[in-house]
């Protein structure tokens, strides 16, 4: 296991280096979540809803990295991943309200969200199968002789799946420019890591298939930045994939609703006084970087954009009648 | 037009494909210099060399998941899944996951790829390498699913399949893979969701699929010496379903029967069944029948008791002409 890169967090980041980008996509990963979570509790979504809020870090840190030409693969839990690469809020919001201009049509929902402009492969909503898929986007990019990059997102509990076992198995076979993701946040649906696994670290699995196995914070984005550099670095050299293991926390419960019965309050509470954004905030204002006022403003604009696409998803028409026979068949 | 095997016409059709396109790729489990557990793949390593035919370590949802991505990244992925008792090990990728991409996703992915799997009995393989289990894959909507009965199909179903903008599921029958037949040689095609109408006859329909077209025709000779005019169609797609064909046969001869190697329980005859009886019922002269195999795993030692054959087919048709 090679041993995570580990640079105190005010040396020698550069003013330019993106740092404003950070802290706007971890906050309107935030922000739009909260807002879910709001309309959802209004019943204005149907379905059910995954919220990542907590783990905004891990979805900036990698995505920050990554082109439009580069893919991701993603869960259920995946809004995160997907607004940080880049897809666009509003037809993001339609689909998530079932409406007819929603990026799929109304078809997928908030589990299942693409979008092949932004290099969004999909959410899955079974536990472990976007990295088989991820395989082989990695090959055919590999094939065609193009440099980009294909990540795949998975929970700890995802790694108790043979499809990981398989995949990271084949992937540093062949050599695959690919970085498997790991975010690892304590649970899997209702069951603590302990519950159902021997080892603290996954990223110490990678060693098993040939491959560096990568450890860091995942509530600090910058090293998250930092971790996911190394391993593009490496993809993008032809030097395979590596296993990027991001420790963060589930503030909220498996779904939207939960009232999570198998964890005491005052250990999420605990949790929650680490705070991705809250933190990333307070080291930018330290180091003179950003002013509260200049940080503020960032979240009232945000506020407006996410209203917005709420607006628009809420004044967008449904999906017409029958309109799921048409995507069965090219 | 060339007498070839089965296996082989397999073959020329891969060889031809991978020719004409070179986004096609070979995926699967020693598909490389042992040219596949059967010889479907034998001759593309050298030909093509090992960008395009790729070995795989034993990870069935692995493999059928890289066809996946590989798909919706422009390839043209054909994976060899060794046997179709295999395909089970791999089911949410093709159920979940392929099946269900280009309408998930509103269009934005799509998986052309091809899964071919050798199905069926009669080598004496035993219950877990001799299935026949067509029924689940023409169930779930987004995958289509052929069965050759011929060289000729084998070829023409495959080279269309690797050309069709959707997923495939191409179930060979590794019982006819040494049968040999007429093949034309370079392009050519079968419609995918065309049916064959393999003999004309005028007072019963005989519905049937890959190895059992075999049975149906040896039965249809038998009855016609007694007087029975049988209709022979192949399916050739079971999904998606030729019903015209059906329903044009029926229309003709009022009397139907289904016969296919899967348990009969549950099968596609149930459904072609229900279904005629639902668009036909004024139609109908008999009762529909059924052949299949009875409801249990495929029996190693008494495989061929088990299986249904041209007997069971002669006493349908003759219980059907004498209701």
């Amino acid at each position: 296991m090679t041993k995570p890169k580990d640079p105190a967090i005010s040396a020698a980041i550069p003013n330019d280096d993106g740092l404003m980008d950070l802290h706007h996509s971890m906050l309107r990963v935030r922000l739009v979540e909260e807002k879910l979570l709001q309309v959802f509790a209004d019943g204005k979504i149907p379905g059910f809803i995954h919220v990542s809020i907590g783990q905004e870090a891990v979805a900036t840190g990698v995505c920050s990295c990554l082109t439009p030409a580069d893919t991701i693969f993603t869960t259920h839990r995946g809004h995160g991943h997907t607004l940080a690469k880049g897809m666009e809020l509003k037809p993001f919001m339609a689909e998530i309200f079932g409406r007819a201009n929603g990026a799929c049509h109304g078809n997928s929902g908030s589990m299942h969200v693409a979008s092949a402009e932004a290099g969004v492969g999909g959410a899955n909503g079974i536990v472990g199968a976007g990295l088989p898929i991820s395989l082989g986007s990695a090959f055919g990019t590999a094939f065609k002789g193009e440099d980009s990059v294909t990540v795949v997102f998975f929970g700890d509990g995802a790694s108790n799946q043979g499809t990981f076992h398989e995949s990271l198995n084949l992937a540093a076979l062949w050599n695959l420019p690919l970085v498997f993701v790991c975010e690892n946040n304590g649970w899997a649906q209702f069951s603590a890591q302990k519950a159902y696994m021997k080892i603290d670290s996954i990223a110490r699995r990678a060693d098993g298939y040939g491959m560096p196995g990568v450890l860091v914070d995942g509530d600090d984005v910058l090293k998250v930045r930092d971790g996911m550099r190394q391993a593009l670095a490496r993809a993008r050299a032809g030097d395979g994939p590596t296993l990027l293991e991001c420790k963060t926390y589930r503030w909220f419960g498996h779904y939207a609703g939960d009232p999570q019965k198998y964890r005491p309050a005052a250990n999420v509470e605990q949790a929650r006084t680490v705070d991705c954004i809250a933190n990333f905030e307070k080291f930018l204002i330290e180091q003179g970087l950003a002013g509260r006022q200049q940080l503020d403003d960032v979240d009232a604009r945000l506020r407006v954009e996410i209203d917005e696409a709420i607006a628009y998803a809420e004044a967008s028409p449904a999906a017409p009648k029958g309109q799921y026979l048409n995507d069965v068949y090219a | 037009m060339t007498e070839t095997r089965y296996i082989k016409a397999i073959n020329e059709a891969l060889h031809e494909e991978m020719t004409r396109d070179e986004n096609v790729v070979i995926i699967g489990e020693d598909v490389g210099a042992p040219g596949g557990a059967f010889g479907g793949t034998r001759g593309l390593l050298q030909a093509f060399g090992d960008k395009r035919v790729k070995d795989t370590p034993i990870s069935e949802s692995a493999i059928v998941g890289l066809a996946l991505g590989a798909a919706m990244k422009g390839l043209r992925p054909v994976v060899e899944v060794m046997f179709a008792d295999f395909l089970p090990v791999c089911m949410d990728q093709i159920v979940n996951q392929i099946a269900k991409t280009r309408f998930m996703f509103g269009g934005q992915f799509a998986a052309p790829l091809v899964i071919r799997a050798p199905g069926g009995a009669g080598l004496n393989a035993g219950p877990q390498h001799s299935q026949s289990l067509e029924a689940w894959f023409a169930h779930i909507p987004g995958l289509k699913v052929v069965m050759p009965a011929t060289p000729a199909d084998a070829k023409g179903l495959l080279k269309s399949a690797i050309r069709d903008n959707d997923p495939v599921l191409v179930l060979e029958h590794k019982a006819l893979y040494a049968s040999s037949g007429d093949v034309p040689a370079g392009e050519y095609l079968v419609p995918i969701g065309k049916a064959d109408v393999r003999r004309t006859g005028k007072h019963v329909t005989i519905v049937t699929l890959s190895r059992m077209v075999l049975d149906s025709l040896e039965a249809a000779e038998t009855l016609a010496a007694q007087g029975i005019d049988v209709e022979v169609i192949d399916l050739r797609s079971i999904s998606p379903l030729d019903r015209q064909a059906i329903f044009s046969s029926v229309e003709k001869t009022s009397r139907l029967v289904i016969a296919h190697e899967a348990v009969k329980s549950f099968g596609i005859g149930a459904e072609i069944s229900a279904m005629v009886s639902e668009e036909m019922i004024d139609v109908l002269d008999a009762p529909i029948l059924r052949v299949g195999a009875p409801f249990s795993p495929v029996p190693f030692s008494q495989e061929r008791e088990y299986l249904p054959n041209a007997a069971d087919i002669v006493r349908a048709v003759e219980k059907v002409m004498n209701y």
